[in-house]
């Protein structure tokens, strides 16, 4: 409990900062998910290596996996080819291989100092960790973007409306903002870098192959459905297959699922933050 | 009732578990003072400061910096500070100006304003010819000193710099003390400091805390420090007798924060 301040100051309570706070909580949110996206995009511009390493894996899904299973005609999806089937799943892979291992991250801004300093900007948690998912979140979306290069070069019929489009990035965000998130509030509970590491490892497969990105929910045994429906990536593979290629989809509910889970994890999240600024 | 207070702390302590790290300590630092914070390690220093910039909630005792209570509006705590911690944090995949704009966003520098508060910022420590080089790209003094404008660029009245110049050399350490006394000058900025460099804190701070085992053992003027000790004396005597050469790890120093000062140190070669 804190005790009362003994010496009245002569410093007025009302002390001014050279800069005083602008905008309502909603807009100090937003303000910070900007910067914190805009930050992304610099290092991006900086370094692209990543970006083109990154992109090896889907490729070599698309090409190898993808071409494979079309020829070959296991997986029944129908009238969809199953490469064009196949597209949405890795593209959702590639935004969650990004997300979840960003804790590791901000375990390396913690080592480093960088997390006390944003901590000691006038940021709420909620605001920061909300920049950071919108941060990951944008960082998938350039990833994204590779993928459908990759998969339209390879001939997958893809939309070309731009509100679908549009939908999708919305989507790949939302996402990738919850895995970002679930990334952090790992970190916040292990605390260490070789801990989250194996832990992301550990998840991230059950997590791919416990959704709809490799085959359709009616080939999975009931135990696997049951994963798949409280797996956030099988909405986000819903979602996305029915708008790149206009596959029966319930958008709206994937859409409330990710929004929910988004949410969620950004509370949980930012709840466990202070535990990584000890 | 004269001097305005910048820092007031009443009664604070912190534990980590079983260990005691900050153990009833009061503190005041006047505006538009250097003081310094000094103690072996484990003493306390860090944790005190972390509980003055918002980093740890303070479980007993109060804080108030120019008169705001850090429990009650840790927000409008943290628009009146400029923070530079142990650890080398600019970010290397940025430029440095990328790095300060960061800041100037963070703390809501006005649009229309921002550009000029970078460039001025960057100026201050003498960083523009480099601004648009990546912080990867500088020596160790160069990536302090921009830290220091990413701390300055918001104009903050209380600077809290947690060990700014451990591992530089003479040359590094005096760079930034002579930025940091430029920015005195101009603004009335106060600057609170933690530092292990007995020389440096007896040429640069008005006051002096010196803790120990979570307590402040001894505060004064450097001048009235060593004249308790006797003629000739110097502060790395004051500090001997302060801690009675007990320099037992004890109260607060845990593994990782030696493994970061040593990491810095390392860094800056």
């Amino acid at each position: 409990m804190s005790a009362p301040l003994g010496v009245p100051l002569v410093a007025s309570a009302e002390a001014p900062a050279t800069h005083p706070r602008r905008f309502g909580f909603a807009g100090l949110v937003v303000a910070r998910a900007g910067t914190m996206c805009l930050v992304e995009l610099q290092k991006l511009r900086h370094d692209r290596t990543e970006l083109i390493t990154r992109a090896i894996q889907p490729a070599l899904w698309l090409l190898i996996f993808g071409e494979t299973f079309t020829r070959i005609r296991a997986i029944p999806t129908g009238n969809v080819p199953y490469l064009d089937y196949l597209a949405p799943g890795i593209l959702a892979q590639s935004a969650l291989f990004i997300s979840i291992f960003y804790g590791i991250q901000i375990i390396w801004e913690r080592d480093a100092g960088v997390l006390a300093k944003l901590l000691v900007t006038p940021t709420p948690r909620i605001a920061l960790v909300t920049g950071k998912a919108f941060a990951a979140g944008v960082r998938a979306l350039v990833q994204a973007l590779v993928v459908l290069v990759l998969a339209a070069i390879l001939g997958v019929g893809r939309t070309t409306k731009k509100i679908r489009l549009l939908a999708m990035c919305f989507v790949v965000i939302l996402g990738s903002a919850f895995f970002c998130c679930l990334s952090i509030t790992i970190a916040g509970l292990v605390l260490t870098r070789d801990r989250l590491m194996g832990i992301g490892q550990a998840i991230t497969m059950p997590l791919f192959f416990g959704s709809n990105a490799l085959y359709p929910v009616s080939l999975m045994p009931g135990w696997l459905r049951v994963i798949n429906r409280v797996n956030p990536l099988g909405y986000e593979v819903d979602a996305l297959r029915g708008l790149l290629i206009g596959t029966p989809a319930a958008l709206g509910t994937d859409v409330v699922v990710l929004v929910l889970a988004a949410a969620l994890m950004v509370t949980v999240a930012s709840a466990l933050l202070p535990r990584l600024a000890k | 009732m004269g001097e305005q207070l910048a820092v007031h702390c009443v009664g604070l302590r912190h534990a980590f578990g079983e260990t005691v790290a900050v153990d009833g300590v009061d503190l005041d630092v006047v505006a538009g003072s250097v003081f310094g914070l000094l103690g072996p390690n484990g003493a306390g220093k860090t944790t005190t400061i972390r509980m003055i910039t918002t980093l740890l909630p303070a479980p007993q005792g109060a804080i108030g910096v120019f008169g705001v209570d850090v429990a009650r509006r840790k927000l409008d705590v943290r628009r009146l500070i400029g923070y530079v911690p142990q650890q080398l944090s600019a970010d290397g995949a940025l430029t440095g100006r990328e790095n300060v704009a960061l800041f100037a966003r963070l703390f809501d520098v006005p649009r229309a304003a921002r550009k000029a508060a970078v460039a001025d910022a960057l100026a201050s420590v003498a960083l523009s010819d480099v601004a648009d080089r990546t912080a990867s790209t500088y020596s160790g003094g160069m990536i302090r000193r921009l830290e220091l404008a990413q701390a300055l660029v918001s104009a903050p009245r209380l600077l809290v710099l947690d060990e700014p110049t451990i591992g530089l050399d003479p040359i590094g350490r005096a760079s930034v003390w002579e930025r940091i006394n430029q920015v005195r000058a101009d603004t009335g900025m106060t600057v609170l400091v933690t530092t292990h460099y007995m020389d440096e804190a007896d040429q640069q701070c008005d006051r002096i805390a010196l803790m120990h085992r979570g307590r402040i053992r001894a505060e004064g003027t450097p001048t009235e420090l060593k004249a308790i000790v006797g003629d000739d004396a110097t502060l790395d005597d004051v500090f001997r007798v302060t801690t009675g050469d007990d320099l037992g790890i004890t109260s607060g120093e845990r593994m990782r924060d030696v493994r970061s000062a040593r990491r810095t140190a390392r860094r800056l070669g």
